[in-house]
């Protein structure tokens, strides 16, 4: 029984790797600036991971194969020493890789975090409510004019409460149910949450932040490949939490441009 | 010896009523067998859950016969609408965390087990421990209920993040009686583990047999003396955190809602609350929670393998204060759930560092197991197996934890089927191999019958083969983006990876029936099973230096006195190659 | 009556059962702490909100608080009179009863205080949603106030105790003791906290 537990979690290791090493199952290509620092931790975590995942799993394996159910009177080893040996390899090893790792990681997080948004980027506001996303651009005139939480009226399509006959800055403000933005051209998404807890989530833009109500979070990145990309809800928010998504289009910028009046004028 | 302990298990065994006796015992020993009913009845409902669940993600339409009787509208005609999927999960959740990972290896072999490992007759509040297992029954009862309502369980997940927990029924189906009726569970729950904790501590402190220093003390006993530590601070914030959504719930407060939420096209009358508070006190409680599923199974393991391995392990020192480490560690790292919640970024930082910290001691504390393997001469027996197992799920949920550990690939992966993957494999798996292991070595100490070791062998293959199956892809499926806690994958991407969720179906449904083989030989072996001696195990802690079953009050009215640490193995013993904590014979070899 | 050991006669280690209490107390004050850590840092992540203002504290309030100091020396006077030897169960002097009796009087007292302080501030038009300064205000007296009846109710125990047998374990004595002066200095802080942030 020894040797045959021995044998089959030397398979479930080699076959749990395989699909890894093979790439079989990988993230979607990146479309992002800050995306390949992400990939690259993400691919040296999986080396290191990986290699003491299998190694650990044939150890075990292989000292179960050997070492069980001996014949009377087997000598047993006793390891001089005891766990010092143990104790310093993992401090070394472990103690080296976490930090090398959790170090190395801040850059990635830096670029997405830490850096401010150029002032000339795109500003594109996100409303997250039950169960869809709405977005706003903010005209001509580059402001956002303010939201009424009471004057939300879906059935008018006014989804995020806009005044335009008292607020100027609302007049030209465009609301869409679908994301555009130009190829190459940082945006700034101000993310506002109507209700609960929601998130945005797009796999290729490797971005994910919460919507959070009462706080006035943002994220800013820039898309380097014009594609049409799902945006996702990541935060459970409902019964309509798996259904709730929509689409972000990136358009060259003279796509864009067209799209943009487009809207503008089915206002 | 045999005849001398039997006669001490009858005598003076006091006169008492049925309901003494049997329900409202004082006696430690039952009040460990009834949480571990508790566990066992909370984990066929959980994977009962788990089923329906599994089965709704790949056949979205099909029919489960009966299940409109007990969901009228939750599932009409059989089928699991995205709002009793969302009960579903969230009963799944809670009923597993709490009822079952916090009950079993903890409060059930912990309270049954620690008095006789260190010797004592009984806790130190018999009475507060009565009292704790029926609070905690009726948190149970009350959890339950949910699902008899109306409207149904609530949809929030065990987590309950606000606002969506806490603005009440316009936030959706099963918000409203459903989760007042969770939020009022856990905040019973949570004294019954508190007055459980309390139980825990003071008799370890004060009731140790003469000889019995703390560093003699089984790996067991430390691990749930260091689990009752961290469960005292957790759950007295986990209950605060209770009765402020109960107020915000109810009582029209704002701690955790801001002004201006429009739900349902109703403008919520609340302001100024915020929403990361909750989750800075749920997962400030959260996280040590975890560790408080694992390290009783980390004691319960590392007990077993001493003596499967008949040798000690390479330091039990080391592995004790690794123990303490992740204790102590456990409570800078919560943040590491709210890495992309909102709060800021820097504090992502900040709590990333210790949380890969923690790899240091869990790694430590593995390859003592591993180096400890190395030249022993391993005993196979299902609790053995169980244990070995848990070693292997151990390395497998703890090596994807390290993903997650880091704030920039946790942008990527955060919500996604890896998270669930990692918690599974940890608690899922390891926390209930452990579980099986210790079921499998201290069911003859408890009932006096073996278990019968094929059932027991087949047991274990089909779930060791089958939890890899359905629990290794679903870090596959994270890779790709997989999100979690979906009712149903409309996403464009989704349809490529159907079939290995069709596969993770599969070896889930036939994993779970492989637990009724379990099921059927722990009943079937409590009363027909072959007798067990007090020592099958050759072991050496003091459970083993009394009858199987024990006496009413364990040590048969004498005071044990202890001589030795428990890893006396691999040594010229009287009786064989060991030496019992309780024999006064000098150990003669090395 | 023991709720240890159910025959006392046969089993020699009661007394070490009973030594059991000596670290419960203190173990249960820790978790008691950690619930008003954990209530005070919501105070101070709340208060930074745009709504937090500013209710004063009751009058009443103070003298609510003279009371229950009170409650504690008093408390302290009759355990300085208990019997000094080892031993696990310990006689209590008639003066030293009269005391505890006063205390469990004064904790009674105290209480009503609150009541009366809660009626002040309805009065003011402040309840529990009100603001989040009232809110905090009701939920930190609440649960205080929670906490010394459950005390008040131990020490009543305790003097029922007495009253029948005569001797008490010393534990559960000292327990109660120790709780009684946790809750005094507890109600101390959360003064300052009220006086100051609230």
């Amino acid at each position: 029984m020894g040797k045959l537990f021995g044998v089959i979690l030397a398979i479930i290791a080699l076959a749990s790797a395989y699909p890894i090493v093979t790439h079989m199952y990988v993230q979607p290509v990146d479309i992002s600036t800050h995306g390949h620092a992400i990939d690259e931790q993400l691919a040296d975590t999986m080396a290191e991971a990986g290699l003491s995942f299998v190694l650990a799993q044939l150890l075990l394996a292989f000292c179960v194969w050997k070492f069980s159910n001996r014949k009377e009177g087997a000598k047993v080893f006793h390891l001089r020493g005891g766990a010092r040996l143990v104790v310093v390899a993992a401090f070394i090893l472990v103690g080296t890789e976490v930090l090398a790792l959790g170090v190395l990681g801040q850059k990635a997080w830096a670029e997405v975090y830490f850096t401010a948004p150029k002032p000339d980027a795109l500003q594109v506001q996100a409303q997250a409510g039950q169960f869809a996303f709405y977005f706003r651009y903010p005209g001509p005139d580059g402001k956002f004019g303010p939201l009424h939480p009471d004057k939300i009226d879906e059935g008018n399509q006014n989804y995020f409460g806009l005044d335009p006959a008292n607020d100027v800055e609302s007049r030209d403000d465009i609301v869409t149910a679908e994301m555009a933005i130009p190829v190459n051209r940082e945006i700034h998404l101000l993310m506002h949450a109507k209700d609960v807890g929601h998130s945005f989530y797009v796999r290729e833009l490797r971005i994910q932040q919460d919507f959070v109500p009462g706080l006035d979070l943002s994220l800013h990145f820039t898309a380097t490949q014009t594609g049409h990309f799902e945006i996702l809800c990541t935060q459970l928010c409902g019964l309509g939490h798996y259904n709730m998504k929509a689409y972000l289009n990136v358009l060259s910028q003279e796509d864009f441009d067209k799209w943009i009046k487009q809207k503008a004028s089915e206002q | 010896m045999e005849e001398a302990l039997k006669s001490q298990a009858h005598a003076h065994a006091p006169a008492e009523g049925f309901l003494r006796k049997y329900v409202f015992s004082l006696d430690h020993k039952v009040i460990g067998k009834q949480y571990y009913g508790l566990a066992l009845a909370a984990v066929f409902i959980g994977m009962v859950l788990s089923w329906l669940m599994r089965f709704h993600l790949v056949w979205p339409n099909a029919k489960i016969p009966g299940l409109e009787i007990i969901a009228k509208t939750g599932a009409p005609g059989g089928i699991i609408t995205p709002e009793y999927y969302l009960s579903l999960l969230t009963m799944h959740g809670t009923l597993m965390v709490f009822f079952v990972l916090t009950n079993a290896p903890f409060a059930g072999f912990g309270n049954y087990f620690l008095p006789i490992q260190i010797g004592a007759e009984d806790m130190a509040f018999p009475r507060f421990n009565m009292m704790s297992f029926w609070t905690t029954f009726v948190a149970f009862v009350v959890l339950v209920t949910a699902f008899f309502i109306p409207d149904g369980p609530p949809i929030s997940g065990w987590t309950a993040y606000a606002p969506l927990s806490a603005i009440g029924k316009d936030a959706g189906p099963g918000l409203g009686w459903g989760q007042n009726l969770w939020v009022i569970s856990i905040a019973i729950f949570c004294i019954g583990q508190l007055l459980g904790s309390l139980n825990f501590i003071a008799t370890t402190l004060d009731l140790r047999a003469k000889g019995m220093t703390l560093m003699r003390m089984p790996i067991s006993t430390w691990a749930w003396f260091i689990t009752s530590a961290i469960g005292l601070l957790a759950f007295a914030v986990l209950l605060p955190a209770c009765l402020l959504l109960l107020l915000d719930r109810m009582a029209g407060t704002s701690f955790f809602i801001p002004s201006g939420l429009v739900v349902s096209d109703r403008l919520q009358n609340h302001a100024g609350g915020s929403p990361l508070l909750w989750q800075h006190l749920f997962w400030f409680f959260g996280h040590p929670e975890v560790y408080i599923a694992i390290l009783p199974a980390v004691g319960i393991v590392s007990h077993v393998l001493t003596n499967s391995l008949r040798k000690p392990l390479l330091s039990a020192k080391v592995i004790i204060y690794s123990m303490m480490s992740i204790g102590f560690l456990s409570w800078m790292v919560w943040g590491h759930h709210m890495f992309v919640s909102g709060m800021n970024p820097f504090s992502s930082l900040l709590f990333s560092f210790p949380t890969l910290t923690i790899t240091i001691p869990a790694t430590i504390i593995t390859l003592i197991w591993l180096g400890s393997l190395y030249g022993a001469n391993i005993q196979i027996t299902t609790a053995s197996f169980f244990a070995l197992g848990f070693i292997s799920m151990f390395v497998s949920g703890g090596v994807s934890g390290f993903f997650l550990a880091q704030p920039s690939i946790d942008i990527y992966l955060h919500a996604t089927y890896f998270v669930v993957g990692h918690f599974h494999m940890v608690m899922g798996v390891a926390a209930i191999f452990a579980i099986f292991s210790g079921t499998y070595f201290w069911f003859p100490k408890m009932t006096g019958r073996m278990m019968n070791e094929t059932l027991g062998m087949l047991h274990f293959w089909i779930t060791f083969i089958g939890t890899y199956c359905i629990f290794m892809p679903f870090h596959y499926l994270g890779l790709v983006g997989n999100v979690r806690r979906y009712a149903s994958f409309v996403d464009d991407f989704m349809p490529a990876l159907m079939p290995l969720h069709k596969f993770i179906t599969i070896a889930a449904l036939t994993t779970g029936a492989a637990q009724f083989i379990f099921f059927f030989n722990l009943v079937h072996s409590r009363f027909r099973g072959k007798q067990a001696t007090a020592n099958p195990w050759r072991g050496t802690s003091l459970e083993w230096s009394i009858p199987s079953p024990p006496p009413w009050n364990n040590f048969g009215g004498d005071h044990p006195v202890v001589y030795h640490d428990p890893h006396q193995y691999g040594v010229k013993g009287s009786t064989g190659d060991f030496v019992m904590q309780t024999s006064p014979e000098q150990i003669l070899n090395e | 009556m023991s709720s240890t050991l159910h025959t006392p006669m046969c089993s020699p280690r009661r007394s070490d059962l009973a030594k059991g209490s000596e670290s419960g107390i203190w173990i249960a004050l820790f978790a008691i702490t950690m619930s008003f850590a954990a209530f005070t840092s919501a105070l101070f992540i709340r208060q930074a909100s745009t709504d937090w203002t500013h209710i004063g504290a009751p009058r009443i309030m103070f003298a609510s608080t003279a009371v229950l100091l009170l409650s504690s020396l008093l408390m302290e006077m009759s355990r300085r009179g208990f019997d000094g030897k080892p031993a696990s169960e310990i006689k209590v002097p008639r003066k030293g009863q009269m005391l505890l009796a006063a205390t469990l009087l004064l904790g009674l007292a105290f209480v009503g205080g609150q009541y009366m302080a809660w009626r002040d501030l309805a009065a003011q038009g402040l309840y529990l949603a009100t603001n989040p300064n009232s809110s905090f205000f009701y939920l930190l007296t609440g649960v205080h106030a929670l906490h010394v009846l459950g005390g008040i109710a131990a020490l009543a125990y305790l003097l029922l105790l007495l009253a029948a047998r005569g001797s008490v374990r010393r534990n559960l004595v000292n327990g109660v003791v120790v709780y009684w002066h946790f809750m005094a200095a507890l109600w101390l802080y959360l003064l300052v906290v009220i006086c100051v942030r609230l």
